[in-house]
């Protein structure tokens, strides 16, 4: 299938002294030696799914890399990776590790001015980006940063009549790297042979809530390491099939996509555009799936959606089927005893429904699905689970490379986050923070000495931000970021996130914002989701011209006060946040935005941000007003700013009593 | 940034047009020409006679007075399906797609003209009727790549957005490979974001595939922009004509057009 792999069956890969596979080069060498033809990555491209074996990987990296050495990369050199998951972008991160040059994968909707900073706190002096959008915010950086030597672009398209001396295709320094390592025939594998666990392999900078970026420095023995516990503890085989879809620039994806794919050697496929992940999803049938709470969100949102609009039988059908998966769906997975009745009934069930939702969605051979960036709401993760769905909580953060703690197998608790991981020691601080150390503990901030000294103590052990505790069958609870946790005036707990993820359930509210620390009630920010709330308004015959126009009718409002109540129920049966319920609310008009600063790049809320930005929405929330009028700035794709007004409506809730009605 | 481009021979030339309906006079002894690898633009206000010559260009109406010279040869008028072989591609100011196709199925129509097996070959679906099918589905999955239309590859057209139908029949007016590609209003009805992508397609059309585009559009600021020179017509007469700055400070035209300078 291939003859470049001839070359490596013949080199003496492992005969380096050490023969460990301490580093992403090394292990590539190796996989190309000994996996040669077995698929290592896949793309959609032109509709169809194009494969790379490992061999065929190993080829181009070492052209790549030999490219790069010709262009005058040398060790210890940054290079900036900025794109959707695309095969040659994760190619070259690995040539320039092969280098001894460190990656500095970038957010690829960040806008020209945060690269910016980026790139100059990295000392970035080459980039390798994935198309025009990409190369014209580089080129807009250069100008002002002429440190930046090369831009090299994978997709040529609309690049075809720029002239910059300083812009290469990818293919050119293929080509040259191919000369290169012509005239210098032991120069690539002396380079990577040179390479250490204890380099520096990527620094990955953190979208952070507050404050500008940080860069995290990790090793390849953090990430590594880390790689192999995480393969370990979940037995992860060369069978894997897996989505590369979220941004490289997340750790997530540089351990899941990356780092574990080189370690066990499962295949890794790219999808064709973001626009086409859930198609993708489905043609792929991932064995093993990462995500975000959201992206579970939006896929039960898009089924809830559909359901609605089938017809009558179909609808009995699975709102039967999906309460009998409710009761009994996850004893099943969990192997529990369950009624031989409910069995059989679960496995029609299977038949009819489980089965063929499962195949919509791509889940038909899923072994293992993790979550993690924040906390689900629990009955998305209860939805996921009663289907067979094997789905997991794991709680890691960047500085640890991924893991932290994780479930077990038949320990799935929805409340916790699960046990530490292997080789991570937790600890809990004093004021109830969550600390760890584990062999996957950041080596510093990059150039932030003063960052690195709070966060990580001298003895290794990281400060995680998040509040929480163990219990006592040590697993990890995690209640909100400490910083956000606060009190309401009467002294009971107010958890925002908490209130938040009742809220984000129903397929209607997208976003939602609570306040409360500090005052007598709670009250909320809401957000519509467009696509089913448009899709509500349209099966009953109501008109609207624009998001802000729906987001404002009294028809939506009444629905939304659906929810809340709702929520105020739920929260009601608990004693604990019984007095959270929310008393006031009001639909925001328009969509919060990373592009307004609103949500971070992996889309959480900056709720201090939002707090301060709406100051007079908040008040007007605590005052006895029964409408408030704002003008905001929005921020377009391409950058430029324009402004919104709106006046909206706030909408009082009276609380549920906190016995009467618990049994519902 | 278009001004400076090094444009090429003389691929069509209109020489002394005049069309008219009756009484009414759409074009009068209009004359231009339209050089390689250039985007070109004609302007003017409702009702002045824009969308009738590019219908008299692609053979659509009968001139009763002038030529068309295309690729050095002269016509008295070009007849549809001539201009469709010669190269002519043609967006519509009302959207015509297939409505119940998939965007897919709509590109392939526009590689009709292309396909050279029969009917019977084609509906067998054998050996080289096969082998054609799968070369005219590679070259529209390239224009699928190229319009970033791939979530959409399989969604019926009449499912779709105004914008993304308008993207579609710019595929599907690509998908026959066109040499001279006529759009009529191609950002009409679009939102600011949409204009901009389509522009950015125009741009890319242009310098990708060095196809040769006629334009005809309301928006000011997009013509400006991207086109390489500009015809005004008024009332069916040419009143200016030449690269867009130049066309920007003729006085016919800010008081026939704009009204006032901005």
């Amino acid at each position: 299938m291939n003859d470049a792999g001839s070359s490596y069956a013949t080199s003496p890969v492992m005969s380096d002294g050490s023969g460990q596979l301490d580093t992403f080069p090394k292990l590539l060498l190796d996989r190309a030696k000994n996996l040669g033809s077995k698929p290592a990555i896949r793309e959609k491209d032109y509709g169809i799914w194009q494969t790379w074996t490992w061999s065929q990987v190993a080829d181009e990296v070492r052209a790549f890399a030999c490219g790069l050495a010709a262009k005058g990369f040398e060790r210890g050199d940054k290079i900036a990776i900025i794109g959707d998951n695309r095969p040659r972008l994760y190619w070259a991160m690995c040539a320039a590790q092969s280098l001894g040059g460190i990656p500095v994968p970038m957010y690829q909707d960040s806008v020209a001015q945060e690269l910016q900073y980026v790139v100059e706190h990295a000392e970035v002096r080459f980039a390798v980006a994935e198309d025009q959008e990409q190369v014209d915010k580089l080129i807009e950086i250069r100008e002002r940063y002429p440190n930046l030597e090369l831009i090299i672009y994978d997709d040529a398209r609309g690049l075809r009549s720029y002239s910059q001396e300083y812009l290469y295709a990818f293919e050119d320094i293929l080509e040259l790297g191919r000369r290169f390592d012509a005239d210098h025939p032991g120069f690539f594998l002396d380079q990577v042979h040179t390479g250490r666990g204890a380099d520096t392999s990527v620094i990955l900078y953190t979208s952070g809530t507050t404050g500008t970026p940080k860069g995290v420095v990790l090793t390849h023995d953090n990430v590594l390491i880390s790689a192999r516990n995480g393969i370990e503890r979940d037995q992860l085989g060369q069978d894997e099939d897996v989505l590369a879809y979220l941004p490289m620039a997340w750790v997530g994806d540089h351990v899941y996509s990356y780092a574990e794919s080189y370690v066990a050697g499962f295949c890794v496929s790219c999808p064709e555009s973001s626009a086409t992940v859930l198609n993708d999803l489905r043609e792929v049938g991932p064995t093993f799936f990462f995500a975000p709470p959201r992206i579970y969100e939006n896929i039960l949102t898009t089924v809830m959606i559909r359901m609605e609009d089938a017809g009558w039988l179909k609808r009995k059908v699975f709102h039967y089927f999906m309460a009998l998966a409710r009761r009994v769906g996850s004893r099943i997975l969990d192997r529990k005893p369950v009624a031989l009745k409910d069995r059989l009934l679960y496995k029609l069930g299977n038949l009819l429904v489980y089965g063929p939702l499962k195949n919509t969605l791509g889940f038909s051979r899923i072994r293992l699905g993790y979550t993690a960036g924040e906390a689900i709401g629990p009955d998305i993760f209860d939805f996921y689970r009663s289907l067979g769905i094997n789905i997991k909580q794991l709680y890691g953060q960047t500085e640890a490379s991924v893991f932290v703690t994780m479930h077990p197998d038949g320990e799935v608790r929805l409340d916790t986050v699960g046990t530490a991981a292997p080789q991570v020691e937790i600890k809990i601080a004093d004021n109830g923070e969550v600390m760890y150390r584990s062999p996957g503990v950041f080596q510093c901030y990059y150039k932030n000495p003063e960052a690195t000294a709070e966060t990580k103590t001298e003895d290794g052990w990281v400060h995680t931000g998040d509040a929480g505790y163990l219990d006592a069958d040590g697993h990890l609870k995690i209640i909100d970021r400490a910083k956000d946790v606060g009190k309401l005036n009467d002294g009971s707990i107010f958890a925002p996130k908490y209130i938040e993820n009742k809220l984000k359930f129903f397929p209607y509210i997208k976003e939602a914002v609570a306040f409360g620390d500090g005052r007598d009630y709670t009250v909320a920010f809401l957000n519509i989701d467009l696509e089913a709330v448009g899709n509500w308004a349209e099966r009953r015959n109501i008109p609207y011209a624009s998001y802000q126009d729906l987001a404002a009718r009294k028809e939506v409002y009444d629905l939304l006060q659906g929810c809340v109540e709702q929520v105020n129920r739920d929260l009601a049966a608990d004693p604990h946040v019984a007095s959270s319920q929310i008393r006031r609310f009001l639909i925001l008009h328009k969509e919060l935005d990373a592009d307004d600063g609103e949500l971070t790049r992996t889309r959480k809320v900056r709720r201090r941000f939002v707090a301060d930005r709406y100051d007079k929405l908040v008040e007007a929330l605590y005052s006895g007003d029964t409408h408030c009028e704002i003008a905001s700035e929005v921020t377009f794709e391409d950058g430029r700013k324009g402004s919104l007004r709106a006046d909206l409506a706030i909408r009082d809730v009276s609380p549920v009593e906190r016995l009467s009605d618990a049994a519902d | 940034m278009t001004s400076a481009r090094q444009l090429g021979d003389i691929l069509l030339k209109v020489e002394d047009v005049s069309l008219s309906f009756g009484g009414v006079k759409a074009l009068e002894h209009v004359s231009f020409d339209v050089r390689e690898r250039e985007i070109r633009a004609i302007i003017g206000p409702n009702g002045a006679g824009k969308s009738s010559m590019l219908n008299v260009i692609n053979g659509f109406y009968q001139p009763q007075e002038g030529t068309i010279m295309y690729r050095g040869r002269s016509h008295r008028h070009m007849r549809p399906h001539e201009a469709a072989s010669e190269g002519i591609a043609r967006t519509f100011q009302n959207i015509a797609l297939f409505r119940g196709m998939s965007t897919l199925d709509n590109l392939m129509t526009g590689r009709n003209l292309k396909m050279k097996k029969n009917l019977l070959w084609q509906a067998l679906y054998l050996g080289p009727a096969r082998r054609e099918e799968i070369e005219h589905r590679e070259f529209v999955e390239h224009i699928i790549d190229f319009l970033e239309i791939q979530a959409i590859r399989k969604t019926p057209v009449g499912r779709l957005p105004y914008g993304l139908q308008k993207r579609v029949e710019l595929g599907r007016a690509l998908a026959a490979e066109p040499s001279l590609l006529l759009l009529d209003e191609p950002m009409a009805g679009m939102n600011t974001e949409e204009k901009e992508d389509m522009c950015r397609f125009v741009l890319d059309v242009n310098d990708e595939f060095g196809t040769t585009i006629i334009l005809i559009e309301h928006d000011m600021g997009v013509v400006m922009d991207i086109s390489d020179r500009v015809v005004v017509l008024d009332y069916g007469r040419k009143i200016a004509d030449g690269m867009p700055d130049d066309v920007r400070t003729n006085s016919e035209v800010i008081e026939a057009y704009l009204g006032v300078m901005h």
